[in-house]
This record gives C-alpha cells, sequence and structure tokens, in this order.
C-alpha cells in the first residue's frame, strides 16, 4: 500500500516540478518576435514551398522585416501577397523599383536561319544538346520551346509565333523564367524602361543579316538620331541608358530592322 | 575504465547500432532521412538529446528511484523526464543559442517520443553502467544513430536517380535498402573487442 501511495507521490511531484519549470522557464526564454514579422507570416500563403529562396515561410517573412527581402518573393501569394506585405512594411511602389521579364529575341518562325530541323522532346535544354547551340543559327536567339512557360506560375510567358514573350500585365518579376532559361538570354529589366532592343545578338551586322531578319546589326541610326543621346551601340548592340530616355520612341520608329521595343506607345 | 569507455563507444556505434541491430528509433530513421541535410540535423539532435537524457535520467534512476525502491516507475519516470527535457531545451535553444535552434529547432520536438531515447536510459539501466558509462553510451548512440540515418540518406539520394521496378516506389524500395544497410552491419554482431 505504501509503496502505491509512494508511486503517486514520486511521480505527482515530479511532474509538477518539471510542470512549474516548463512554465517558468517559458517566461525567461520567452522570445519578442517582431509583431510585423507576424503579420507578414500571415499574409503568405504557408506552404514552405521554398519558392522564395528562403527556409520556410517564417525564413522569408523574417528576411522581410529585417530589410533583407523585396516585398514580392512569395510566388505562391501572388500579387495580393506582395501588395499586402508592402502595406505592412509601409513600402510603396515608387520607392522599390518594379522589374518585369523581358526576352531580347524578334527570331520569329520564317525570320531566324535554322541550323537543322528539330524534332524532339519540346524542351529548350534538349534541343540545346547539340552542340551547346540551340536549332536556330544565332546564338543569342530565342529557342522557343517554352521552358519559361513551364515555370511561370502567373501564366505571363507565353510562346508567339517560336519566341517567348512576356505579358507585362502580369509579370510580377520573380525571375523564375530567367533562372531557367538554358541560355540565360531572359533578363529582367526595370518596368520604367521605355524602350529596348529586341535582340541580343553581339555578332557584326554582315553576319546577323544573314542569320535573322530582326536581328540589331549595329548601324547606329538609333545613337544618332536619339534626341536624348539615351542610345550608344556597344559590342555591336543597342544599349538604352534608363536614366537619360525619355522615352519619346523615335528610335523605335526609325529603326530599320524594326525591333525596338517602345512600351509606352499608345 | 579507458578499455571500458572505448568498448562501449564501438560497441553502440557499430556492434549494437541502434538503428540496424537494436531496431530503435525506426520511425525517424525512416522519416527524416530523405535528404542527408535533414538527415544530419536529425542525427545531432538525436546525439544531444539522447546524451543529455542518459545524465539526468541517471540522476534520478539512481538518487530518487532506487533510493525509494521505486524502480518499477522505471519507464514512466523516464519518458516524464525525457518530455519536460526536451522541451526546456528548445526553449533554452530558441532564446540562447539562435543559430543552434535553427538547426535543430524542428528536429527536437519529434525526438520527444523517439523510441531510441528511452531505449538508450532503459538500456544503462540493464547494463547498470555508471554515470560516467551512462554518458558515453548515450552519446555515441546517438552518433551510431546519426550514422546510420546520414548513410541511409545518401542511400536514398541515390535511390532517387536509379531505375527500380515501379511497383516498389517510395517506401518499399526503402524499406528494402534498409534491410540490406542492416545486413551489412550484421557482420559486425558478436565481435568482442576487449
Amino acid at each position: 500500500m505504501t509503496s502505491i501511495l509512494l508511486a503517486i507521490l514520486v511521480l505527482g511531484v515530479l511532474g509538477g516540478i518539471f510542470g512549474a519549470i516548463l512554465a517558468f522557464a517559458s517566461q525567461i526564454f520567452h522570445v519578442e518576435v517582431d509583431p510585423k514579422q507576424e503579420a507578414i507570416r500571415s499574409c503568405l500563403a504557408g506552404a514552405n514551398c521554398g519558392g522564395c529562396g528562403y527556409p520556410g515561410c517564417d525564413g522569408y517573412a523574417a528576411a522581410v522585416v529585417a530589410g533583407e527581402a523585396p516585398t514580392n518573393r512569395c510566388v505562391a501569394g501572388g500579387a495580393e501577397a506582395a501588395e499586402r506585405i508592402a502595406r505592412i512594411m509601409g513600402v510603396d511602389a515608387g520607392t522599390a523599383e518594379k522589374v518585369v521579364a523581358f526576352v531580347p529575341c524578334s527570331g520569329t518562325e520564317g525570320h531566324a536561319e535554322m541550323r537543322f530541323n528539330y524534332s524532339g522532346p519540346v524542351d529548350c535544354r534538349a534541343a540545346m544538346l547539340f552542340g551547346g547551340k540551340s536549332n536556330k543559327t544565332c546564338t543569342f536567339a530565342c529557342i522557343g520551346m517554352g521552358n519559361c512557360v513551364k515555370v511561370c506560375q502567373f501564366d505571363a510567358m507565353h510562346i508567339v509565333n517560336g519566341v517567348a514573350k512576356v505579358d507585362r500585365s502580369k509579370c510580377v518579376g520573380c525571375g523564375a523564367c530567367a533562372d531557367t532559361c538554358p541560355k540565360s538570354i531572359i533578363k529582367m529589366i526595370p518596368e520604367s524602361l521605355k524602350v529596348i532592343p529586341a535582340c541580343g545578338n553581339k555578332d557584326k551586322g554582315a553576319k546577323v543579316m544573314k542569320m535573322c531578319d530582326f536581328g540589331c546589326i549595329g548601324c547606329m541610326k538609333c545613337q544618332r538620331e536619339c534626341p536624348a543621346d539615351a542610345i550608344v551601340v556597344k559590342d555591336n548592340l543597342a544599349v538604352v541608358d534608363p536614366e537619360k530616355c525619355v522615352g519619346c520612341g523615335h528610335c523605335a520608329d526609325i529603326c530599320p530592322r524594326h525591333i525596338i521595343n517602345w512600351f509606352d506607345k499608345k | 575504465m579507458l578499455t571500458n569507455i572505448i568498448s562501449i563507444s564501438l560497441g553502440a556505434i557499430l556492434i549494437n547500432n541502434f538503428i540496424f541491430s537494436q531496431f530503435l528509433g525506426c520511425c525517424p530513421f525512416l522519416g527524416c532521412s530523405s535528404k542527408v541535410e535533414t538527415a544530419t540535423g536529425m542525427g545531432l539532435a538525436v546525439v544531444f538529446v539522447m546524451g543529455l537524457a542518459s545524465a539526468i535520467c541517471w540522476v534520478i534512476n539512481e538518487y530518487l528511484l532506487v533510493a525509494l525502491h521505486l524502480e518499477f516507475l522505471q519507464t514512466l519516470a523516464f519518458i516524464l523526464v525525457i518530455a519536460a527535457l526536451v522541451q526546456f531545451v528548445e526553449m533554452f535553444l530558441k532564446k540562447s543559442v539562435p543559430s543552434l535552434y535553427s538547426a535543430l529547432g524542428i528536429y527536437l520536438p519529434l525526438i520527444t517520443t523517439n523510441c531510441a531515447v528511452l531505449g538508450v536510459v532503459l538500456l544503462n539501466v540493464q547494463n547498470n553502467y555508471n554515470f560516467l558509462e551512462s554518458l558515453v553510451y548515450g552519446i555515441t548512440g546517438g552518433l551510431g544513430f546519426m550514422l546510420a540515418i546520414v548513410l541511409f540518406a545518401s542511400v536514398r539520394e541515390r535511390i532517387e536517380f536509379s531505375d527500380y521496378p515501379e511497383c516498389f516506389e517510395g517506401f518499399p524500395i526503402c524499406l528494402v535498402s534498409a534491410a540490406l544497410l542492416a545486413l551489412a552491419f550484421m557482420g559486425f554482431s558478436g565481435m568482442k573487442i576487449f
């Protein structure tokens, strides 16, 4: 009888002591979590998918609070989550420069010379296996098999006439397409950039002329005629200085190859 | 003394490996072994908790249960101690060593009810180990667990890329490979060191 009572007593006291220690410890070792972090955490999708590049949603929320991460990294939460996080952090769209994806290639079907007829898996990486070049002669050309379309979670990428095209109204600037492109031709450009030549070929003009109807030949017409001196031809390719560009669109009008994209065109 | 410690350590790591020859802790062994990185984290957490639990449970057993002739309460009391200990350690790490917490944090609650931890403290009692021997057995038992889970995780990573019958997909192929790995460890069985 006494051993039963003793057993109950010992376990009861042990349990009581441990409980008290834990209760006490939870007070002492309480970690203050920034209320902002919890608020941000509640905006995220909560799937711990790792799409943002941080270990889980908590890791990303902590990084945002610490100011290390931009507010629009939650791919699953989409634009809505980005907006709510931006509101919590007190960042407005003006302070954080929004970037969008851009495919600098205009070599659409029938206009870009082909090296060979490709019939294999519809996958840019597979098409790249032939000597590190794709089926298009131009080494800077978009292969157009749509690996970027597959990774885009916002339906902002589409293949139009054999070249990937970005829907700027849907692009959130996550950069997934730029990461997956096996040729690494997709660029992330500031949304405020008004004009940009849709070609990435750095070969000499005569060579470009042969392989593509819509390649930048480095003729320097845009450089000469730009009223703001914002365009410089470097490595046989027109480069726009976003700080000088006034967005008049003159270059887009006069380009003999018609490859300068003018985003604000009304 | 030293030879005793060495024989306990090698015994716990290789000969009587907790997973491969005592079949303790199989649940986290299968659950946390899909990546080498998580397996390492889990293994470290087990080493930590098994060492600590061995030391504290030895004290509780010697000065409370044995002293009051309540040895039949061992299982119950040890579960209580381990659960409280793990909770306490988790809180302590979160506050004091955040870097260690972020590495081991998510694994700690999982270990609360890991049978390898309870197993090691009960084996300490069964083998009549003294305090130092218990501590060594706890830590090296954890190291044995870590060795097993990291080995198995690397095997599983390779399995991902290999061509096996479709009907074996998922756990079946894992169990088969775990069995083969255990068979390899059987080679150590029956060895006597000193």
